[in-house]
């Protein structure tokens, strides 16, 4: 709960506010982490599209697994990976609601690839928010699939060494291959700019679903000061000199009927 | 009375569905029945098989050690299940493939030449109905006219209206044919 | 009063879809494909959801989804695929979503067979996934009744919040019997879900979860599962009782093998063998007080099972020395017929 007074003084006028559809559960990220920025998108856009009585997120397991406390919208909690399965069922049983899933790259890209893929393929009508950190933020900062050669962590301590484990899996470009998916997007939120960007994607996301387009994601390459054993100020620049090396920002799929 | 009968043959000689028939046919008429396949890979191109049970009580065990009939349509199914069959029991076989007699002397054979019926009658297939007519005769468990309806419903269900009256002149030549030989003796 | 032959297998479909069935979600698998084919062919008809999905992982949870969006939903599968939903039914039980699961087992362990057998006892009754949680478990023995007990792990499932499984085998999935089918459930009757995920419109947002970081939190979530469960043990026991009377031997079969040992009771009881049958209907909750009772005078108890011998360590439990308690079992997909069922009888009856 917030102790802050939230009266507004005389002659002054509300230029910035919490989402209507965001809670006043404090988040639970490290300072400098991408994911509450995306969080707060998410709470924009569903204000902003009047979606609150429809919408209905799927939790992840992995950092954002509190996910549910922070919106005043309806939640399930899934099983880690199995978040678009989980959505599908939901989807499925009731297409009217606005159904939206929120997975780390380990949840969506590692234990959860067969499910994402089939989900993304079968066109389910649903958004996926997807967050690439380049690490296993939750569980104290092991490789991810998707992270980068040469980048240390707990489990590669020396360095990915792609003969070993492989190349940072591109998800957003596979998915971008299928016939299934309407829109696949890479986005980041490293500055104000890229934020306004993912918003408008997120916007988007959430509108081909209402209009029952088909599956739309938006991955947000983000950063994890924590684990990389970096500033804030210094993850964020890991995202736009190294990250996005990697995985270039812009439209990967953009179905237009 | 609780009879038990197997089926058995090529897959693809109707085995299956010479049961089922029979099944439904016993429904029909009030009775208890119980319908098991031998099921999985070997169902195509190998043995089939299955066991059909008719009761006038509820039946307990679909699995029956000594059936009173058998309805073998090659020789292997012959050599397997002849052993089997209780004492006094009946068992109609494919004269027309199987090149010897039961040996047992406690059970009666009915020797039907099934393909060579159901190419007279001009279509192959009609094997199961030639060999289940004859069952139906030499076991009584059930009036002829309730396994015409019931194969009648079947085929109609898969859509194949049009095998309806070959299927029954099968039926009726092998309970001819049963017919014969039991009054014969 | 119009009787229908039909397969275990679909009589489980058809049942599901009069019991208000929404959502059903499958992978393919031998010897429950029938099951998966009828509700393809029947429940997008009948204004349902069918989807085949991409494995019994995404099965369970697709489950677990349209549980959460408070619709009737069922998964159907044999023992492998069973295997791979144990994570998503920890996850259901924990979550408190009514859901309901078919389990059509096969011989195992690992790829085993598609021939009928029960060693799937343990993982349906004691756990089979992680943490603390139990399941309803219904085991049928004729295609009727298997019809029933579907309807009635619905109604269960929807009533206790807890999901329910029909555990059955091969031999009952495939073979056909005459049905009467019960009428479709009056949908108006099922219970109001006010937990469901239905947009929070007018109301504080709905959260379904089992996830509790707070260890004293989570105990009391267990605990009230616990207090749930000790509620199914005391008003969901089913079991069937035949000759139980004077019986001198008594049979504790479940599913198809109790089918198959009325016939031995009855061809026991033509030799003069005064032999009995008790078959639990409800594997969990076990009925180990009318055991127990049974115990306290037959002389002997004799366990038959198509495993090594899982349900009778229930039976033991019940029993607790009141009794004799001999055990005959198959294994890897061979079912006895009556006559060896019978001469294994024989050996623990005075002559
Ligand atoms: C079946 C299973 N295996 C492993 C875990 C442990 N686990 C929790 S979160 C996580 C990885 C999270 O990484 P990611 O999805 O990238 O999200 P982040 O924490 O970085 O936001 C793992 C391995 C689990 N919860 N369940």
């Amino acid at each position: 709960m917030s102790q802050l007074s939230t009266q507004i003084p005389e002659g002054y006028v509300k230029v910035f506010s919490r989402p209507r559809s965001l809670s006043d559960a404090k988040y639970t990220y490290c300072p400098g982490c991408h994911h509450g920025i995306i969080g707060r998108l998410i709470a924009e856009a569903i204000d902003e599209l009047g979606i609150q009585e429809r919408a209905v997120g799927v939790a992840p397991v992995g950092c954002a697994v509190f996910l549910f406390r922070f919106y005043n919208v309806d939640f399930v909690q899934a099983a880690h990976g199995r978040a678009c399965a989980v959505a599908t069922g939901l989807k499925r049983a009731s297409p009217n609601l606005i159904v939206f899933t929120y997975q780390g790259d380990g949840d969506l890209a590692a234990i959860g690839t067969a499910e994402t893929v089939h989900a993304a393929n079968r066109g389910e009508n649903f958004t996926v928010i997807f967050v690439n950190n380049q690490i296993y933020g939750m569980t104290g900062g092991e490789m991810a699939p998707t992270t980068l050669p040469g980048q240390r962590t707990v489990t590669c301590p020396e360095g990915r060494d792609v003969k070993l484990t492989g190349h940072p899996l591109k998800v957003s470009e596979m998915l971008a291959q299928l016939d299934g998916p309407v829109y696949i997007t890479r986005q980041a939120v490293y500055d104000a700019r890229h934020i306004q960007m993912a918003k408008k994607a997120i916007l988007k996301a959430f509108r081909n679903q209402a209009e029952g387009k088909g599956f739309s994601l938006v991955e947000i390459v983000a950063d994890c000061p924590t684990n990389f054993q970096m500033s804030p100020v210094e993850a964020n620049r890991w995202v736009v000199e190294k990250a996005l090396q990697y995985f270039p920002l812009g439209d990967l799929k953009v179905k237009e009927d | 009375m609780e009879l038990g009968v197997i089926f058995a043959g090529f897959g693809g000689q109707g085995i299956l569905l010479a049961g089922k028939v029979l099944a439904r046919a016993g429904m029909d008429q009030g009775l208890e029945v119980t319908w098991l396949p031998s099921y999985g890979p070997e169902m195509r191109g190998g043995t089939a098989n299955c066991t059909v049970v008719l009761a006038d009580q509820p039946i307990g065990s679909p699995i029956v050690d000594a059936p009173r009939a058998l309805v073998a349509m090659n020789l292997p199914s012959l050599d397997r299940f002849e052993p089997r069959v209780a004492a006094e029991g009946l068992i109609v076989y494919n004269g027309s493939l199987i090149p010897r007699d039961p040996k047992r002397e406690d059970v009666q054979g009915i020797p039907v030449p099934v393909n060579d019926i159901a190419r007279e009658l001009g279509n192959a297939r009609v094997i199961n109905m030639v060999a289940l007519g004859a069952l139906v005769r030499a076991s009584g468990v059930v009036p002829l006219e309730a396994v015409v309806a019931a194969m009648a419903r079947e085929m109609r269900e898969r859509g194949r209206d049009r095998l309806i009256e070959i299927n029954r002149q099968a039926l009726e030549r092998g309970f001819n044919e049963a017919e014969k030989l039991l009054g014969d003796r | 009063m119009s009787r229908v032959l039909m397969r275990g297998n679909e009589a489980i479909a058809e049942a599901a879809i009069r019991a208000g069935l929404k959502c059903y979600f499958s992978y393919p698998i031998t010897p429950q494909g029938e099951l998966v084919e009828y509700m393809a062919r029947e429940l997008p008809k009948r204004g349902g959801v069918f989807l085949q999905a991409e494995s019994e992982v995404a099965a369970i949870n697709m489950v677990y989804g349209a549980a959460a969006a408070g619709v009737r939903t069922m998964t159907s599968s044999s023992s492998p695929g069973n295997s791979l939903k144990q994570e998503g039914i920890s996850y259901l039980a924990g979550a408190r979503l009514p859901a309901v699961i078919v389990n059509v087992m096969r011989g195992g362990p690992g790829l085993g067979n598609i021939a009928p057998a029960q060693g799937d006892y343990f993982q349906a009754t004691k756990g089979g996934g992680h943490g603390d949680y139990r399941l309803i478990v219904l085991a049928p023995s004729t295609v009727p009744e298997a019809a029933q007990l579907v309807m009635l792990a619905f109604d269960l499932s929807d009533r206790y919040r807890v999901p329910a499984m029909i555990l059955t085998d091969g031999m009952l999935g495939q073979m056909m019997e005459p049905v009467e089918l019960p009428p479709p459930v009056d949908e108006a009757t099922i219970p109001e879900k006010p937990w469901a995920l239905t947009g929070a419109k007018g109301r504080p947002p709905n959260v379904v979860r089992s996830f509790e970081l707070e260890p004293r939190k989570l105990k009391e979530m267990n605990l009230v599962l616990q207090e749930t469960y000790r509620e199914i043990e005391e008003n969901e026991v089913r079991w069937e009782e035949v000759e139980t009377e004077d019986a001198e031997i008594l049979l504790v079969a479940h599913g198809t093998v109790g089918r198959i040992v009325k016939t031995v009771v009855r061809q026991a009881r033509k030799e003069g063998i005064k032999a009995g049958l008790l078959r639990p209907i409800s594997l969990w909750p076990f009925p180990y007080g009318p055991l127990r009772r049974l115990a306290e005078r037959v002389p002997t108890v004799l366990t038959v099972e198509l495993s090594a011998g899982q349900m009778w360590e229930d039976v033991r439990l019940a029993v607790e020395g009141r009794a004799k308690t001999p055990f005959f079992g198959e294994l890897g997909g061979v079912v006895p017929t009556p006559r060896e069922i019978l001469s294994e009888v024989k050996k623990h009856v005075p002559a």
